[in-house]
C-alpha cells in the first residue's frame, strides 16, 4: 500500500488539472494577472501560497468545530492574514533581497480567493490530514498556471528566463535579436495574463471534452 | 437543539481569545526575527551605498552587490567619512549616518524642522566619491536609491530601487541598462546651475552619449516611475549643492 490512498492522491492531483482552481474554478485570478510578469515571482508565490493554504486548511480544520458559525469568515481571515505576514517575516529575515523583489506579491495571498474558498468548502468539513492535501493540492493547481503563465510572459516580454536571458541579448543584436526579434512588450501587462490563462482554458478544455458547460 | 457555539457569550469570548493568541504568536515571530531582519537591512544600505561608487559583483549585465560576509570590512576600507550636513553647510562626521531614516528626516523638514542630510566620502582608484541617498515616489510606493558623485557633481555611480513599481516595467529602474545610463551625467547646467537628469523619451540620444543634456533614456511603459526617479534627483540632490560648492572653493 502507497502512501496515499486512491482518495488522498485523488485531493492532490484532482486541482492540478480537472479541477484547477484558477482554470476551471475560476479562483485567484487577480493575482495571477498581478505577479506572472516573471518566473521567479511565479515560483515563489506558489511556495509561499503551498505554505500557507496547506497550514491555513490544517489549523482551520482542527478548530473546525470550535468556531463559531456567526463570525467563521473573520477566523479564517485572521488565519490566512496571519500565516503571510509569517511568511513575509521569515522571507525577509531568511530571504532578504527575494522578499524585496516580491513585495506587495506575498500581501496579495491575503486576497486570494481559493484559499478562503478551501477554508470554507474543504477544511470546516474535514480532518486534517485530508484538509492538509486538499490545500497543497490546490495551492500546487494554482501555481502550476502561475508558473506556466510566468514562463511564458517573461520568456516572451523579457527574453529572459529567472533573469537569464535565453533569447540573447537585445542591446547588443545578439541571439534571436540578431534576426530582427524584439520582446513583447505587451506580454509584460496584465492583460496579457488574461489572454495566457484563457488560451490554457481553451488548450484544456479541447484535450478534455468533458470540462466543456453545455 | 442549538449548539453552544452560537451563543453571543461563547462568540465573544472566542474572539478575545483568537485576537490574543494571534496577537501573541505574531509579536513572538516578529520580536524573534526582528534582530535579523535589521542586520539585513544595516547590510542592505552599506552595500547599496557601496554600488553606487562602483564596488560591486556586476558582471557584464547584471546588478550584484557585493557579498554580505565581506561587506562590513568593505566598507570600513573604501568609506573613508560619514558626513551629516544640516544647515546647507554646517558639516560634522558621524560614523553611524549610514544609519539615518532619510524617510524621517523628510518628514522633520515637512513640519518645518531642521533635516540632515547624510553624505559618504570613499575613495577608490585615487578618486573621490561622494554618495547622497535619496528617496522618492514612484508610481505605486517609494522609489529611493543612492548617488555618488565627483566634486563637480558629476555622476559616477547610481542606485535604485523601489518598493512595489510594477515588475518588467517600472521595476526596471534597478536593472543595470538603466542605472548604468546616468554615469558620467551632469547634475549643473553649463551656467552651473543645478539641473539634475530628467528621465526623457524624446531626448534624442538613446545611446546616452551627450552627458551634458540632462537628460537619460527613459523605460517603456514607465512614464510615472521614471519621473518619480527624475523628480526624487532633482528635489533631493539640490539640498546638497551649497556643500558640494564650498569644495570647489
Amino acid at each position: 500500500m502507497g502512501l496515499l490512498s486512491k482518495k488522498d492522491r485523488k485531493l492532490i492531483l484532482d486541482p492540478l488539472a480537472d479541477d484547477n482552481p484558477i482554470t476551471i474554478q475560476v479562483l485567484g485570478i487577480c493575482s495571477a494577472l498581478a505577479i506572472t510578469a516573471q518566473l521567479k515571482a511565479s515560483i515563489v508565490m506558489t511556495i509561499s501560497v503551498i505554505f500557507v493554504l496547506g497550514l491555513g486548511n490544517v489549523v482551520i480544520s482542527l478548530i473546525r468545530n470550535i468556531i463559531p458559525s456567526k463570525i467563521r469568515i473573520i477566523v479564517q481571515l485572521t488565519v490566512v492574514a496571519s500565516l503571510v505576514i509569517i511568511v513575509d517575516q521569515v522571507l525577509k529575515a531568511f530571504s532578504y533581497q527575494l522578499s524585496k523583489e516580491l513585495g506587495a506579491f506575498i500581501g496579495l495571498i491575503i486576497t486570494n480567493c481559493i484559499i478562503m474558498g478551501r477554508f470554507e468548502a474543504f477544511a470546516l468539513g474535514n480532518g486534517p490530514w485530508k484538509s492538509f492535501l486538499d490545500g497543497v493540492g490546490n495551492a500546487l493547481g494554482y501555481g502550476i498556471i502561475l508558473i506556466i503563465v510566468g514562463f511564458f510572459r517573461e520568456l516572451l516580454g523579457s527574453g529572459t528566463l529567472l533573469g537569464f536571458k535565453v533569447l540573447g541579448d537585445p542591446i547588443n543584436k545578439t541571439g534571436l535579436y540578431a534576426i530582427g526579434y524584439e520582446n513583447n512588450g505587451f506580454m509584460l501587462l496584465a492583460p496579457m495574463a488574461l489572454i495566457v490563462v484563457g488560451i490554457i482554458i481553451w488548450v484544456q478544455r479541447t484535450r478534455n471534452k468533458a470540462l466543456i458547460e453545455d | 437543539m442549538s449548539n453552544k457555539t452560537d451563543s453571543n457569550v461563547y462568540t465573544l469570548l472566542f474572539a478575545i481569545g483568537m485576537v490574543v493568541v494571534v496577537g501573541a504568536l505574531l509579536a513572538f515571530v516578529a520580536q524573534t526575527l526582528k534582530p535579523t531582519i535589521d542586520e539585513n537591512k544595516r547590510i542592505e544600505k552599506q552595500q547599496n551605498i557601496l554600488y553606487a561608487m562602483g564596488v560591486n559583483e556586476n558582471d557584464e549585465s547584471s546588478a550584484i552587490f557585493i557579498a554580505d560576509k565581506v561587506v562590513g570590512a568593505e566598507f570600513k576600507k573604501y568609506i573613508t567619512k560619514q558626513l551629516v550636513i544640516t544647515n546647507k553647510t554646517n558639516v560634522e562626521e558621524d560614523a553611524q549616518a549610514y544609519l539615518i531614516d532619510v524617510k524621517k528626516e523628510q518628514a522633520q523638514a515637512k513640519e518645518g524642522k531642521e533635516r540632515r542630510l547624510p553624505l559618504f566620502v570613499g575613495e577608490k582608484d585615487g578618486k573621490t566619491y561622494y554618495v547622497a541617498p535619496i528617496r522618492g515616489k514612484g508610481l505605486w510606493d517609494a522609489v529611493w536609491g543612492y548617488v555618488a558623485m565627483n566634486e563637480k557633481m558629476v555622476v559616477q555611480g547610481a542606485y535604485f530601487d523601489h518598493k512595489g513599481e510594477t515588475a518588467g516595467l517600472g521595476a526596471n529602474i534597478k536593472e543595470r541598462y538603466f542605472m548604468d545610463d546616468f554615469i558620467g551625467e551632469h547634475l549643473l547646467d553649463a551656467s552651473g546651475n543645478f539641473a539634475g537628469i530628467a528621465i526623457s523619451k524624446s531626448n534624442g540620444d538613446p545611446l546616452n552619449k551627450d552627458k551634458t543634456d540632462n537628460e537619460v533614456d527613459a523605460i517603456a511603459g514607465a512614464t510615472i516611475t521614471g519621473d518619480g526617479v527624475a523628480a526624487m534627483i532633482k528635489s533631493e540632490l539640490k539640498l546638497y549643492v551649497p556643500y558640494f560648492k564650498t569644495l570647489k572653493n
